[in-house]
């Protein structure tokens, strides 16, 4: 490995000029490059298991934050030395469209949390008295005495009337409103 | 963004690269689908996010999670990304030897990972714990079963590429479709980053 190891750093990508002719060639990287993005990533493998398995911090959320951190971080290391991200590769296309998707995860992760978190947190089964969660029985007895659910009867009534419709032995029953 | 022309010797409809502009397109091109597959995984991620702690009282992540195995499979998986890079390395200097070695390595070290991720899932449901438990089961088989199906994927891939390049060698056409299951290989090392933090690290936490 250290025989190869001299030449490499010339196809080291990101040192030559940028132009239409050779820059897929300088996305295979080296061996330099490899090494240090693989110790980058042991290191910042081992720290969260380390914090996790060690119980190092009380605060369950603390561990939480340093872990997320630390994923990010790795993150970068891999998109950079494994990956070989940087702002010339394709011109800058490859950038933007990485850009464009984490706005998109970012949206998607955070507003999924957000949403849910509130609906979860209204949907508790403290704030509708007669819902303990698992009765449902028991809830539909008490319907009616739910101020909140006051219109659901009628449209039960309705969802009833379009069952009936379709049914073979109701058919000439319904007569034109 | 691709130049192509066709050639004038032959009355045939193959399209010929031009020399000068190598391989441009279908890196690109190739990089959009994994932004796209990204996506895929965030979806899930934000399932198992929302998901992730309805236990239907049944077994937490804390109880079911063996974080041992779990670092061992990082470990690999992060190994497999550097055997995959010094075969791209090799690929660089024309040795088809040297780079259907460190492939051979590569592939082993994924089959690997494979192999303790089904004796995870088999040792999860032999306890009861299958994804029709709880909410959190079926999030969690769902995302990190999608992520070893892309693994699985990866290999066939990979095998293929072996039997091509031993078969035609290191052409430009080889080239191309090693560079491409190389962002394939490390854009799952990616992934895997935020499974093993997001949900077997902070699964277990209290």
């Amino acid at each position: 490995m250290s025989a190869t190891h001299n030449n490499a750093p010339a196809h080291a990508g990101g040192t030559h000029a940028h132009d239409d002719g050779d820059h897929t060639q300088a996305d295979h990287g080296s061996v330099k490059g490899y090494l240090t993005g693989f110790i980058l990533a042991v290191i910042l493998t081992a720290i969260p298991f380390w914090l996790v398995l060690g119980k190092v911090f009380e605060k369950s959320s603390t561990t939480a934050l340093m872990v997320l951190g630390l994923a990010a971080v790795q993150i970068v290391v891999h998109m950079v030395y494994f990956l070989h991200m940087n702002t010339k590769s394709e011109g800058g296309w490859s950038i933007l469209a990485l850009i464009f998707t984490t706005m998109l995860v970012v949206i998607m992760l955070s507003g999924s949390i957000w949403v849910m978190y509130h609906l979860n947190h209204n949907m508790m089964p403290g704030m509708m008295p007669d819902t303990t969660g698992e009765a449902m029985p028991g809830g539909v007895q008490d319907r009616s005495s739910m101020p909140g659910m006051k219109g659901m009867d009628g449209m039960d009534g309705m969802k009833g009337m379009e069952g009936m419709k379709d049914m073979p032995a109701m058919s000439p029953a319904p007569k034109a409103p | 963004m691709r130049n192509t022309v066709t050639s004038p010797t032959t009355d045939s409809t193959r399209y010929y690269v031009l020399e000068h502009h190598p391989e441009n397109g279908t890196t690109l091109g190739f990089w959009l689908y994994l932004m796209s597959d990204c996506l895929v995984f965030a979806c899930l991620f934000a399932v198992y996010a929302v998901l992730g702690r309805n236990y239907a009282g049944g077994p937490t992540g804390a109880e079911l999670f063996d974080l041992p195995l779990v670092a061992l499979n990082t470990a690999l998986l992060l190994l497999s990304s550097i055997t995959y890079g010094f075969a791209m390395l090799e690929m660089q200097r024309k040795r088809v030897r040297s780079t259907l070695a460190w492939l051979a390595v590569t592939g082993l070290i994924g089959a690997c990972f494979i192999g303790f991720e089904l004796y995870e899932f088999i040792h999860l449901i032999h306890e009861g714990a299958g994804p029709q438990r709880s909410g959190f089961l079926t999030a969690f088989f769902t995302l990190v079963g999608t992520h070893g199906a892309h693994v699985m994927f990866g290999i066939i891939w990979l095998v293929t590429l072996m039997l091509q390049v031993s078969v035609h060698g290191l052409t430009t056409e080889n080239s191309r479709r090693l560079m491409c299951l190389s962002m394939f290989w490390h854009f799952l090392d990616v992934v895997w980053i935020g499974v093993f933090t997001f949900v077997y690290l902070m699964g277990v936490l209290p």
